[in-house]
């Protein structure tokens, strides 16, 4: 075993640790781990290891775990070492624990009879270890063994123990509400509590139950009022301080609650209003939590009934914070407008450039908090201008969580705010372009029916179709489109693609091919090109032009009927026999621009009745009910699926009936309820040969579109076994009304914008102001452009509420102008400077001899104490650079250095600057950790100039 | 549930210390880490200290080679947070003196001991140097 060294700590973990800090790689950290695990594996099974031994290996174990690997081998040893006697040893099993197992694990059980006996110990701190781990490791069904003991501990006379035990309280109800409902009461009590510590945690579980119904604790609202008022006044004890600060955690604490307590409730806010501005008043706005406290008051300050005076102040430190060169106080300064704003609309206005800096920050958090603001303060008069830097911001970046987050707000802006549908159409599609993997489904789908029946005016509604066409045939060429929108693209293009005579069926067909054959791996883009194929063939036969299939059409059909997938199969078979029909058959299978009319459907099959009473004049047998059928399961069970609850899916036993000799074929149309469902099962041509034209309603609700085949086919069943589920499940967009269907007459616009050579944006250039549009041009200078985008997202709230829609960004714009060119000269982008908040920061690394090895020089200074050494002018020497070690240089040289980064180069640096006097500013003199030092070098930890990191004081 | 876990990481962007408050698996915790490390430390020090990361926000600050990252719920206060942090650092200066990433690595389990009378539930109870730490002296002590 090796050497114990000052800190009871074998020379093998120190070693360990050591090869750890100077690990510099994760590879080398793994490499070093395995390594331990090994050892540890062998060594922690051996018999009878010392308990301090133990202990060790324990803690072996929870780095192993905390640097990725598992340690589960050892788990069993930190339950043991919970039982053990010693105060140290136990604390240290139940860390472990706590850090290894999760509530559910099964070593749980083990526990839970030791936990209850601590609970019972005279040693409070052992009652404090065991209420700890009850917070981490009790689970539902372990509650009521520990429950009556953590209540009784509520009254223990110490008051550690009392808060835990208010903790462990606070945990059951987290985890399981109903155990504790009875016991709620004791929060009320320990709010009362005579330690400042007991009542502040108290506040947790009661913040927790106010959030859950506030109405029931409007009799605390004075305690708390009063509490915070005490704490304002300094009435705790001062060890409750924080920078000068009285209990600052505790006010943060109290502030929340208030805010609950007092929304929406005038008598409890009215009670409020005095302690609020105390506090606003008390509260140092030079430190950082000073800062934070008033935050926090902000916070109530919007939350509770409206305070004119408290909301000027509130307004006050807001801009103060949004003035403040520190990047964390301006983020919390957006944060707090946003709040205010719900109050006081107006307030905007007066941080609007300040706002725009946020905005246009490269620092990605900040942009993002302002994001949300502008989120907050859009309205119909500057949607445009927000939604359009938003998805600025959504194409320039790239994590998907952000991504989404952020196509969503934009989604949801232009749902609800939309000037015109051209302009959300385009929106739409850049979403779609730049995100479409990462939208919702529904939004694809409430698209596809804004495109149909979007516009009132019919005229307007098929202009934007033909306009939406022209885009999509432009943006079609852009490689790696998202599925969702090419699912759009495919049915814009198959609804509407020849609909204005502009693009010849063939030519759009050849467009849907290239899709299909692009993308081969993605069932439902084929799914949607193949089926828009079959509408535009269907179109031209309806309208009297014979369809000439493009060879690469065929050869497509041709794949797809032999694809894997039955839907694809299906519809590939659909349209081939859809072109063998003639024209006034296909007009009813499948009507123009029909996607959101109804379909009735004929559930009992009228139309077949002639058809039945042949079959049967002619011999066929009658049909049987399934219900009243034996046994036999066939396929067409699946279509009938819902009429028929449940056909028993259990294992049959007995034996199977005889088969009977086989009935004359009749088609299984007539045998299931829905007769499509069996399509694919019939060579189409008796199929269609027998009748050719009867089933066009279900037929034609095929074809429509993809989207509807749920509803329309009764595929469910079909589907569900062996189907895509995307694809079926989603019968959404067939549930409109709202008919739209147009004499072919009506759609033919003299669209001009068509033509131009614009993608997406062409498509709505003409709703939108050409001022506006100049915005995208090179910055020509940048206050004029900081001010017209001020004006445009801050404007319109000053001078009209609801421009008319026409041209509401110019309105709004314009009127506003002169007011931001008052502002702009006044506040020019601030030049960045130093972080407010960061004081203590990163000191340079000890002096340049620390690359060396420190320690050599440490010992020589040292050794004065000890050996009487006679070397004074080399401890003089090393002194100054020892001071250097422990000194706070003045403005730290901004030291930014880079991982990996060689560390000497920092230290040359900053040698000379380090100042001899600030040495002796906090902790135990520099004496004491140079004997700290030193002794980690006797214990051989030697920094060998790897990573000298590891020695820096932490708040040098 | 305030604070969701609290983290030590150093420049390289080992961890030295790991905290969750609620549970996750070995795997969630390596891909946590690696993930929200790597957006911290390419940070610069103008840039604020507060990171989005899939549903947490994180308050991370830096004190030498060290980092300190808090992952919080949107609610949280995060100046709040980040003094939370110094008072954590202050304690644990307090109890070694001059405090470095080394007397972490060496009395891991004391910072664990620190933090656990500093948070409970996720929520911070304590906050007092002198309640935090009497129980780790005592227990020097006893020892």
């Amino acid at each position: 075993m090796g050497s114990q060294g000052g800190w009871g700590q074998s020379k093998e973990f120190l070693d360990l640790v050591k090869s750890i800090g100077e690990a510099r790689s994760k590879a080398e950290e793994d490499r070093i781990v395995l390594q331990e695990i090994e050892t540890l594996k062998r060594r922690i099974n051996e018999p009878d290891v010392p308990r301090r031994k133990m202990k060790e290996y324990i803690i072996r174990l929870v780095y192993v775990e905390m640097l990725g690997h598992d340690a589960s081998f050892g788990y069993i040893h930190a339950v043991k070492m919970t039982h053990d006697d010693s105060l140290l040893l136990k604390r240290t099993g139940y860390l472990a624990v706590t850090l290894f197992l999760n509530e559910d694990h099964d070593l749980i059980i083990l526990i839970v009879n030791t936990i209850q006996k601590d609970l019972r110990s005279d040693n409070y701190l052992v009652v404090c270890a065991a209420l700890a781990a009850v917070c981490k490791l009790i689970n539902e069904e372990t509650i009521p063994a520990v429950l009556p003991q953590v209540v009784e501990l509520l009254g223990h006379p110490k008051e550690t123990v009392r808060k835990k035990a208010i903790m462990a309280l606070h945990r059951f109800h987290q985890r399981a509400p109903t155990t504790m409902s009875h016991l709620i009461s004791n929060f009320r009590k320990r709010l009362c509590d005579n330690d400042p510590g007991v009542m502040g945690a108290t506040l947790c579980p009661l913040f927790d139950l106010i959030t859950e119904d506030a109405n029931s604790y409007k009799d605390l609202v004075m305690s708390f009022v009063s509490i915070l008022k005490q704490v304002a006044e300094r009435r705790l004890s001062k060890a409750y301080d924080y920078h000068q600060m009285p209990a600052p955690f505790i006010q943060i604490k109290l502030l929340k609650i208030l805010g609950l307590l007092g929304s929406g409730d005038k008598q409890a806010s009215g009670a409020m209003y005095n302690v609020l501005e105390d506090i606003f008043k008390k509260s140092e706005p030079s430190s950082n939590i000073g800062n934070a406290v008033l935050y926090e008051c902000i916070c109530c300050v919007s939350s509770i009934c409206q305070n004119d005076k408290l909301l000027k102040t509130a307004a006050e430190v807001t801009s103060k914070f949004l003035k403040s060169e520190s990047h964390n106080l301006k983020y919390m300064g957006i944060d707090a407008l946003g709040r205010l704003l719900k109050r006081n609309p107006e307030i905007a206005e007066e941080h609007q450039l300040a706002v725009i800096d946020c905005l246009e920050d490269p620092d990605d958090t900040l942009k993002r908090k302002t994001f949300e603001l502008l989120h907050k303060m859009t309205k119909s008069s500057n949607v445009e201008v927000i939604v359009d830097r938003m998805i600025d911001y959504m194409i320039s970046i790239s994590d998907n969580h952000y991504k989404t987050d952020i196509a969503s707000r934009c989604v949801e802006l232009a749902e609800q705010y939309a000037p015109s549908n051209h302009w959300f159409i385009q929106i739409m599609n850049k979403v779609f372009e730049h995100a479409g993997d990462l939208v919702d489904v529904r939004v694809a789908h409430n698209f596809m029916r804004l495109i149909a029946n979007g516009e009132d005016d019919e005229g307007a509604g098929s202009q934007l179709r033909s306009s939406a066409v022209v885009s999509y045939l432009h943006i079609l060429a852009e490689p790696k489109l998202p599925s969702v929108f090419l699912q759009v693209i495919c049915w814009v293009l198959g609804e509407y693609g020849i609909t204005d005579g502009k693009f010849s069926a063939s030519y759009i067909t050849g467009k849907l091919c290239d899709v299909a054959e692009a993308r081969s791996n993605d069932d439902t883009v084929r799914a949607y090109a193949i089926a828009a194929i079959m509408k535009i063939c269907a179109f031209e036969i309806a309208a009297g032009r014979k369809v000439e299939l493009l060879p690469e059409c065929q050869s497509l059909i041709d794949e797809l009927s032999a694809s894997h997938s039955t839907d694809l199969q299906q519809i590939a078979y659909e349209l081939q026999a859809l072109l063998g029909l003639d024209a006034r058959a296909v007009e009813t299978i499948m009507p123009y621009d029909a996607s959101c009319e109804d379909i009735e459907v004929d559930r009992s099959l009228s139309f077949l009745n002639s058809f039945v009473n042949q079959s049967l004049q002619n011999g066929a047998r009658p049909y049987i009910p399934e219900s009243e059928r034996p046994g036999t399961l066939n396929i067409s069970n699946y279509g009938a699926h819902d009429q028929l609850e449940a056909p028993s899916h259990a294992l049959r036993f007995e034996a199977y009936e005889l088969p009977k000799p086989s009935p004359p074929p009749i088609p299984p149309a007539l045998l299931a309820a829905a007769p499509v469902a069996d399509l694919v099962a019939v060579p189409e041509s008796a199929y269609f040969s027998t009748e050719p034209h009867q089933p066009s309603e279900p037929l034609g609700g095929a074809a429509m579109s993809p989207a509807e085949h749920g509803l329309r086919l009764r595929l469910e069943g079909v589907q569900k076994k062996w189907g895509r589920p995307s694809y079926s499940s989603s019968s959404s967009s067939s549930s409109s009304s709202a008919p739209s269907v147009s004499a072919p007459s009506a759609q033919k616009p003299a669209n001009g914008v068509a033509n131009a050579n614009g993608a997406a944006a062409a498509a709505g250039a003409q709703a939108r102001d050409s001022s506006y549009d100049s915005r995208r041009n090179p910055l020509v200078e940048v206050s004029a452009e900081k001010q017209r985008l001020a004006a445009s997202l801050f404007g319109g709230s000053s001078a009209r509420r609801e421009p008319p829609p026409a041209a509401p960004p110019a309105a709004g714009r314009r009127a506003v102008k002169p007011v931001a060119t008052v502002v702009a000269p006044a506040a020019p982008p601030a030049p960045p400077a130093g972080d407010l908040l960061d004081f203590g920061e990163p000191s340079p690394p000890p002096a340049a001899a620390a690359a060396v090895d420190p320690f050599q020089q440490l010992e020589g200074l040292l050794g004065p104490a000890s050996a009487a050494s006679s070397q004074n002018s080399t401890v003089g020497a090393v002194a100054a650079d020892l001071l250097s070690l422990h000194a706070d240089p003045p403005a730290s040289l901004a030291e930014i250095s880079l991982p990996g980064k060689n560390p000497l180069a920092e230290i040359s640096l900053v040698g000379p600057a380090a100042p001899s006097s600030p040495v002796v500013k906090k902790g135990p003199n520099p004496q004491d950790s140079l004997e700290k030092d030193a002794l980690q070098r006797q214990l051989g930890v030697v920094p060998s100039g790897q990573n000298p990191n590891l020695f820096r004081d932490l708040l040098g | 549930m305030g604070i969701r876990f609290v983290l030590l990481v150093n420049k390289q962007g080992q961890t030295r210390l790991a905290q969750y408050y609620e549970y996750l698996t070995l795997e969630e915790r390596r891909a946590l880490e690696g993930e929200i490390v790597r957006k911290c430390l390419t940070r610069t020090e103008q840039q604020c200290s507060f990171v989005e990361h899939r549903n947490y926000k994180v308050v991370y600050r830096r004190y030498a080679s060290l980092f300190f990252l808090v992952g919080v719920d949107n609610e949280e206060n995060e100046l709040a947070v980040l003094e939370f942090i110094h008072l954590f650092v202050e304690t644990m200066d307090r109890h070694f003196g001059n405090v470095c990433e080394l007397d972490i690595m060496f009395h891991l389990e004391k910072a664990h001991f620190m933090l656990e009378e500093m948070v409970m539930n996720g929520c911070v109870v304590e906050t007092s140097k002198s309640n935090i730490l009497a129980p780790i002296q005592l227990m020097d002590k006893a020892a």
